[in-house]
């Protein structure tokens, strides 16, 4: 899993019907200590999550067995929003 | 599977229902010499794994399988705690195998 943070959305009227009704969120890698990394995905929203916030996301096939998405074209999903990182 | 070490801990109280009760762990990918490489990740947790300790971790779908019959959304999981690491090296002169 990989820390993100939450930077857009994304509005898609023609769409696959098994994506019907999914949030999807455009999201920003950041590691661990805060600090943005390279490229963005767009991920389908399983928790309610908000704009700005940070938020763990499960990437490949095991996205598909994030509640909500079994048998569905997901290969990113929003799994948690996290409340607080610590760094030994 | 891939050599790491346990770097840190992530707090989350809003999860997708198949991650409730994990342990979520930051792990930074080791080299066999035990130098830091590439991108932390964050594991799920499924040896009781500590702060500092050298782990396994596996990646992708397979990394769910560690907790079968329940189904967890992971893409990585600690799925060992590492006792001791041995790696042969060529002594000076001989050739590499």
């Amino acid at each position: 899993m990989i820390l993100a943070r939450v930077v857009g959305t994304v509005v898609a009227t023609r769409k696959d019907p098994r994506l019907e009704g999914k949030k999807l969120l455009v999201l920003k890698p950041v590691s661990p200590d805060g600090k943005e990394e390279s490229g963005y995905v767009v991920a389908v929203d399983t928790v309610g999550a908000g704009y700005r916030e940070l938020v763990l996301a499960v990437s490949g096939s095991s996205a598909r067995m994030a509640e909500g998405c079994k048998d569905r074209p997901v290969d990113t999903a929003i799994v948690g929003i996290v409340d607080n990182v610590g760094l030994d | 599977m891939y050599l790491g070490r346990v770097v840190g801990r992530v707090w989350s109280t809003v999860k997708n229902q198949n991650l409730t009760g994990q342990r979520l762990l930051v792990v930074q990918p080791v080299t066999p010499e035990l130098k830091d490489t590439g991108r932390r990740i964050i594991c799920t947790d499924a040896t009781g794994a500590g702060a500092g300790e050298l782990i396994y971790w596996t990646r992708a779908r397979e990394a769910s399988f560690a907790y079968l019959p329940e189904e967890v959304v992971t893409d990585a999981t600690i799925t060992g705690i590492v006792d001791e690491l041995h790696i042969k090296r060529a002594a000076a002169g001989e050739t590499k195998c």
